[in-house]
């Protein structure tokens, strides 16, 4: 875990009491909204559909113990004792009063946290995979790069004011369990001849024009690293579409451009920017590489598990992953309870997963795109207590990566943005599917909905995808198949007209017997639509 | 009927202009007719309001009801949260909503 240095304390101490004075001003009529609201919004604060929403940063979604005790105490203390993970790896609380925030803030500081780089046109919370650290496939642990990234992109003072808002994720291994090229800037650190470098994809997104990232460069030197994004960043910041927000993102000027004439911009600008030196001295990147070294696993732990308990064994093969230590595990605790709210947990719950992580996991929890926790580093001699403990808590639901694992985005139901609610369509088709032997047969089915077309809840990315609209005041749901966010990125197509929240469940239902009718060999749903084709889905759900 | 609407500036809870006050319930929402952007100009400047706007309605029994589902939804709360709306102990409120 990275610990802050004096300069981090600092810069956030001194934003949380600009922050303080700021909201005094606006709550004593000294500022307008029109003033206020781009500060609020470089805090994190947003004003939403019932009240203001704070969005906490969590980089890279690295947490320890005491940092996910705070998110707890913030729920309990100032929101109405939940809080929801989101899709980059952040917490958000609806209910924020204004005249909290800065004391929320502080409390944050004071657990090396803070809601930085949560909105605005800036760099934001730069995300990575969950398993850093802890996958048997990585080649190295991310997290360091993505650290840097962090402490470059903080107040850059050339990037605060980028043409739109700008996501970068980092990865280590093939798999890409980040939905890296979909990201802004995707970055995959890659050995070439036993070097260390980057390989930098640039233009990805969701949003109304999803677009997979081309890649720009194929090695970069894992020195020269900063100098290669600040070049990309200049380039964008230079040509990016302020003149129109719907044209704004770095995604637009590549396509626009093409991918070389963007590529040999950047080789140019990199060129300069190589001069200035901003790239750290191996010296400080070891010192940041220092807190994510592997904590003090335990050698010749045996890797055998006692099965006996069916509903743990179901629970075992579902959602632990495989730990590159021998004798330890990856734990996913599932947010999608049967029926439940994609992503909320309560402050008791928020404390249970904190005290777990202290107790068995060397006080380290993840928080996933997909709107779940993951505990890195579990000895498999434990995880049957861990499974009792998550399973009282109502946390032990043994859907990962199956159809009811659903990401979805607040919806309606909360964001302003939006056109139609998501999390409703999220429960109905999670209580269809409720049983979790049929889930098991449909296997890995990657559900994604998003309220809106920002796509925040990474519609293009699911195997299958639903879109709310409004149609003349009516919520109408669009639906998707065949995206991915994983390694073998595509974009969902959709299937034809839309459905109220009920027929979109059923249109799903018919989805998916056809896949069960046609899948071949070990096949997912995913490649049974990429070996068909749109057309058996559409005949099946509007024949 | 046209009716206004806002958000506390301290506390951030959903507004509506009852004719010389804000109410958290919609029920008691007046019809502004064609003043609502005055009063809105005069409620902000006096910070008695955050970011007030103008919506349609319809007068019913109960008192008016949004035109739009998303200002229903921010007159009740979130539908899928109905211990935390304004009518917790009223299992059939969401479908006022709706």
């Amino acid at each position: 875990m990275y610990k802050y240095d004096e300069y981090d304390h600092s810069i956030v101490a001194s934003r949380v009491e600009e922050f303080r004075d700021q909201v005094q001003r606006r709550l004593a009529g000294q500022i307008t909204e029109d003033q206020f609201k781009p500060l609020r919004l470089m805090n994190g604060l947003y004003l939403q559909l019932h009240a203001y929403m704070l969005r906490v940063a969590v980089p890279y979604g690295t947490l320890d113990s005491r940092q996910m005790r705070m998110l707890a105490h913030i729920a309990r203390k100032y929101d109405r004792d939940y809080g929801h993970f989101t899709t980059r790896q952040n917490i958000q609380y609806n209910w924020i009063k204004l005249e909290d925030a800065p004391d929320i803030l502080a409390d944050l500081a004071s657990v090396e946290m803070h809601a930085i780089q949560t909105s605005g046109n800036c760099i934001r919370n730069i995300s990575s995979d969950q398993y850093a650290g802890a996958a048997a496939d990585e080649l190295t642990d991310p997290r360091p790069w993505a650290e840097l990234l962090r402490q470059w992109s903080t107040f850059h003072p050339e990037f605060s004011y980028l043409p739109r808002k700008f996501k970068i994720a980092v990865i280590a291994a093939d798999e890409d369990r980040a939905a890296m090229r979909l990201h802004d800037i995707g970055i995959q650190i890659v050995e070439q001849d036993g070097v260390l470098g980057a390989k930098v994809f640039v233009g990805g997104g969701m949003g109304r024009t999803p677009m997979i990232a081309p890649e720009i460069k194929g090695f970069v030197p894992i020195e020269d690293l900063l100098s290669y994004l600040e070049a990309c960043l200049r380039v964008y910041n230079r040509y990016g579409r302020r003149d129109n927000i719907y044209k704004a993102r770095i995604k637009i000027l590549v396509h626009e451009i093409g991918a070389d004439s963007y590529r040999a911009q950047v080789e140019d600008e990199f060129v300069e920017v190589k001069k200035l030196g901003i790239d750290p001295p191996k010296a400080e990147f070891d010192r940041i590489a220092a807190h994510f070294a592997d904590p003090a696993f335990e050698t010749g732990l045996s890797d055998e598990i006692d099965r006996s308990d069916p509903d743990f064994a179901v629970w075992l093969d579902q959602n632990t992953v495989a730990h590159k230590q021998p004798g330890y595990a990856i734990v996913n605790i599932s947010l999608k309870p049967a029926g439940g709210i994609p992503g909320d947990a309560s402050s008791a719950q928020i404390d249970l997963m904190a005290d777990i992580a202290e107790q068995y996991g060397f006080d380290e929890l993840r928080v996933t795109h997909a709107q779940n926790i993951v505990l890195p580093h579990v000895k498999k001699a434990d995880l049957y207590t861990i499974w009792q403990q998550l399973t009282e808590a109502g946390l032990a639901e043994a859907n990962l990566d199956l159809i009811s694992d659903i990401i979805a985005c607040p919806g309606l139901d909360y964001c302003s943005l939006a056109n139609a609610r998501s999390i409703p369509v999220a429960q109905k088709i999670a209580t269809r599917f409720a049983d979790l032997g049929r889930q098991r047969e449909l296997g890995e089915l990657k559900l994604k909905i998003s309220g809106c077309i920002n796509a925040c809840g990474h519609h293009h990315a699911g195997h299958i995808g639903i879109l709310g609209v409004d149609r003349k005041g009516t919520e109408n749901y669009q639906l998707l198949l065949g995206g991915s966010g994983a390694e073998d990125t595509s974009l969902g197509q959709i299937t034809g007209p839309g459905f109220s929240e009920d027929g979109i469940v059923d249109a799903i239902e018919k989805a998916t017997d056809v896949y069960l009718a046609q899948r071949g060999e070990g096949e997912r749903f995913l490649d049974t639509y990429r070996r068909i084709g749109m057309a058996p889905f559409k005949e099946a759900i509007y024949g | 009927m046209k009716i206004l609407t806002g958000n506390d500036l301290a506390s951030g809870d959903v507004t509506w202009w009852t004719g010389d006050s804000w109410s958290r319930h919609v029920e008691e929402a007046i019809d502004v007719a064609d003043q609502g952007e005055a009063i809105a100009q005069a409620e902000e400047g006096a910070r008695r309001v955050n970011a007030p706007y103008v919506i349609d309605a319809t007068q019913t029994p109960e008192g008016p009801r949004p035109a739009h589902i998303k200002d229903r939804i921010r007159a009740l709360g979130p539908t899928v949260r109905p211990d935390l709306t304004l009518k917790p102990a009223d299992p059939a409120a969401g479908s006022w909503v709706i």
